[in-house]
């Protein structure tokens, strides 16, 4: 730990992108820019040290077990075991540089801090991947809920051509198959050999371990009125009331990622798209695929194309989901940088200027966004508030991200618009008359 | 504990009474026992109804297709109930208004004409109807206006006549003769009180008071549809327009037009009518002898279903989410068959579209039924 440590202090000063640099660059032997594999479990033992992974704390276990783990995959240690072996092992992927772990980063939050991921022969996809945080809590996975568990999303990245690139779920066996540790490891878990779904199986085994919600704000909502500092107190009123966050990031003991999990147009990929040109070409190719077919031909789609900005459309096909994405999650926010499906926002300085601004206005945008009208100390505020929903095992990390955050926000903020902002400025005006009327 | 005596509303009882002709009539003629002008009588000599309802006509069920198989159908769009507003009290129901109309020019293909239902402005200000005329400029179809009660009672319709032209017109396309009614007018309740015109508006805006009239078509208006369909031959399909229900759903709310029943006693001699109306902001479906209706969804805010006189044909949308302003809210396409019986497809934007179709309204909701709509839960 002093090691790492002693590498992020040295960043304080230069910023996120040398931050980036050192975490993954200085031990970096694993392609793609993630630590090396052996590394990154170093780190996670680290992590869990005083935890019992099979009953993550602050998560009651019999909702635990009854409500978050799966009715098929009960949680065993064998399982975990397994999951975590395949997790950082870039065997799986078709030229062997890529593991889940390359843009599920122990050591980069368990993301890559990218835009978007780079998958085998530095392809790139076109959305930022989530973390693997807390994401057994959601109610369906990847940015537009395409899958509807785990079990399910842990089976398609290995198969998609900008990902991991394999033909189908037989050639990823067939990678691991000779490997006797592996058939050992498959049968203590699953009683059977090596084979795909179970592959699915142990890597949402092992990712239901890794929950991350022991932050300040649960100290100070459970009592401790001296976890959270004034600044965040007044940030999470506003978050309730005047910045609206709550309509979607409600975050609460019920629900503690602080996410909806609705889909939302909010205006962020709206800047440069032809939503309707988009949504009649994805009709087209997604018109005859029904079930698996439908589910894997949006998986291409959403990674290769410029479809992938028709987010939840592309699953529903109804055109009140055009341009909407998952709500994320909040938990550890702070430390995800860069923001939104595509990472075009660097700071949260940046996210609350485009919530500020009421969004980026397109026929989609969903209802709730509008102007907030927010000052400057206001944003300052919710911004201090998102800074306490980091995991305490993270607290430097999330120092050095404020500071980073800061300065980089004190250079530029290119989402900052006072006037959409203060509605001196409307953006229909223009539409309509042609120009905008200021008032 | 005192027992509150149980009082039934003017509009229950009316509705009562309608109901139990209803059903005793559809019972007799599923049974085919007798000519149902007979059984129209019988039943509503058992159910002890002395004044049956001039308007009521015998249940005639129509069969889709027995038209004039040459005309092809055809479909139009509507978008209604926008409500906007002065620039500084609000905004979002102008880009909600803009949602609609992106949503229409997005269909293709495109549909032969558009109709504005009504209520285009808030509170009846030049300044709301001239920026609703000229966002409906960007339709790419052409437009057909209605006018509504919050249109209109500022000036009495000054303003939006010298944009939008007459009030009450009717046309045909292709087989369909198509009549635009102004159903919102009001017996004069400003004079005597001394209201300006301001006064006028915001009591009528105020919807749910005691002071305002119940909205009417009018004696003069129901002569003018009368010669305007005496020429027209029984066949012809009908579709009407009218910013309130043509029928009475509930008082209170003005969820009502005054004299419905006379309106419908000139419209029952035509085999097939459907209507079309705004101001209930909610997917609503009635029949009533042999005149559909349908409810038109609203581009501002949604109305809850009133707590008495709910049309039994209507599937309701459950709650909109609290959270999310755009749910509940939505325009819609009019599929017209080629024998004239219309299937109303309500485009919600939160939700999957739900289609109301002619032969769930014939049926008597035996067929067809539209599934309910879901929104998901938390």
């Amino acid at each position: 730990m002093t090691k790492s440590n002693a590498r992020i202090r040295l960043t304080v000063a230069t910023g996120v992108a040398t931050l980036v640099a050192s975490l993954a660059g200085a031990a970096g032997s694993a392609p793609h820019g993630a630590l090396d594999m052996q590394a990154q479990q170093q780190r996670l033992d680290g992590l869990l040290a005083n935890s019992d992974p099979l009953h993550p704390a602050n998560i009651d276990p019999k909702i635990w077990l009854e409500v978050v783990s799966a009715k098929d995959n009960a949680l065993t240690p064998e399982r975990v075991a397994l999951g975590r072996k395949l997790f950082f092992d870039p065997r799986l992927s078709a030229d062997g540089t890529v593991a889940c772990a390359t843009c599920h980063d122990v050591s980069r939050s368990f993301s890559d801090r990218r835009n978007v991921a780079e998958g085998i022969r530095d392809q790139l996809g076109r959305r930022r991947s989530p973390t693997v945080m807390n994401a057994a809590l959601f109610q369906v996975q990847f940015w537009d809920g395409r899958a509807a568990s785990l079990e399910e999303q842990a089976k398609l990245p290995e198969l998609n051509p900008v990902e991991m690139g394999q033909p189908n779920g037989d050639a990823v066996v067939k990678a691991i198959a000779a490997d006797a540790q592996y058939i050992a490891m498959f049968h203590s878990a699953y009683g059977r050999a090596p084979n795909y779904p179970d592959v699915g199986r142990a890597i949402a085994s092992f990712e239901r371990t890794l929950i991350f919600l022991d932050s300040p704000f649960d100290r100070w909502q459970a009592g401790d009125a001296q976890a959270v500092s004034e600044q965040a107190k007044r940030g999470f009123d506003l978050f309730n009331t005047k910045g609206r966050c709550a309509s979607c990031h409600m975050i609460n003991g019920a629900n503690p990622l602080g996410t909806d999990n609705r889909f939302h147009n909010v205006g962020v990929s709206a800047r440069h798209q032809n939503f309707e040109a988009l949504a009649t070409q994805a009709l087209g190719i997604l018109r005859d695929k029904q079930g698996a077919a439908g589910t894997d031909a949006i998986d291409k789609l959403a990674l290769t194309t410029d479809m992938s900005e028709l987010g939840r459309f592309m699953v529903t096909k109804n055109r009140a989901d055009i341009g909407a994405f998952k709500t994320q999650q909040l938990r550890n926010v702070a430390i995800r940088a860069p923001y939104m499906h595509d990472g075009t926002m660097q700071t949260l300085w940046d996210v609350m200027d485009h919530y500020n601004r009421g969004g980026e206005t397109n026929a989609y945008l969903d209802g709730g966004i509008e102007p907030l009208a927010l000052s400057e100390a206001e944003i300052d505020d919710l911004v201090a508030f998102l800074f306490t929903l980091t995991d305490r095992r993270f607290a430097q990390e999330n120092e050095a991200a404020y500071t980073a955050q800061k300065a980089r926000a004190a250079k530029e903020r290119p989402f900052r618009d006072e006037a959409l902002a203060q509605r001196q400025v409307l953006p229909f005006e223009q539409r309509v008359f042609g120009k905008p009327t200021l008032h | 504990m005192k027992k509150i005596p149980h009082i039934k509303s003017v509009e229950t009882r009316y509705l009562e009474q309608r109901e139990t002709l209803l059903h005793g009539l559809a019972r007799l003629d599923r049974r085919g026992f007798m000519k149902v002008s007979i059984g129209a009588a019988a039943a509503a000599a058992s159910a002890g109804v002395v004044n049956p309802f001039q308007s009521f006509q015998p249940v005639h069920i129509l069969g889709i297709g027995d038209a004039d198989a040459a005309q092809p159908g055809f479909t139009f769009a509507y978008i209604s109930d926008s409500h906007l507003y002065a620039r500084k009290v609000n905004d979002r129901f102008v880009r909600q208004l803009l949602r609609a109309v992106d949503d229409v020019n997005a269909l293709n293909p495109q549909p032969d004409f558009v109709l504005y239902g009504g209520d285009l402005a808030q509170l009846g200000a030049p300044e709301e109807l001239e920026l609703g005329a000229q966002i409906l400029k960007s339709l790419k179809a052409p437009v057909h206006m209605m006018v509504g009660e919050h249109d209109w009672f500022l000036d009495m319709g000054e303003k939006w006549r010298s944009l939008f032209g007459k009030e009450t017109y009717s046309f045909n396309h292709k087989n369909v003769h198509f009549i635009v009614l102004m159903s919102v007018h009001e017996k004069d309740f400003w004079t005597a009180r001394g209201m300006s015109p301001a006064d006028r508006m915001h009591t009528v805006a105020g919807l749910d008071n005691a002071v305002q009239s119940r909205f009417e078509v009018g004696a003069a208006q129901r002569e003018w549809l009368k010669k305007d369909l005496e020429q027209l031959p029984k066949s012809t399909p009908v579709v009407v327009f009218s910013h309130s229900p043509l029928y009475k759903y509930y008082r209170p709310w003005n969820f009502w037009t005054e004299d419905a029943d006379e309106v419908q006693a000139i419209l029952a001699p035509y085999e097939r009518v459907t209507v079309l109306h705004g101001h209930t902001h909610q997917l609503l479906t009635n029949r009533i002898g042999n005149i559909d209706f349908h409810g038109m969804l609203s581009t501002a805010w949604p109305w809850p279903y009133a707590p008495q006189g709910l049309p039994a044909l209507t599937v309701q949308m459950n709650r909109p989410n609290p959270f999310d302003p755009n749910d509940g809210l939505g325009d819609g396409t009019i599929n017209v068959h080629p024998d004239g019986l219309v299937d109303a497809l309500y485009q919600l934007w939160n939700r999957n579209p739900i289609d109301v179709r002619a032969t769930y309204l014939a049926s008597g909701g035996k067929t067809d039924r539209p599934p309910a709509t879901v929104a998901a839960s938390y």
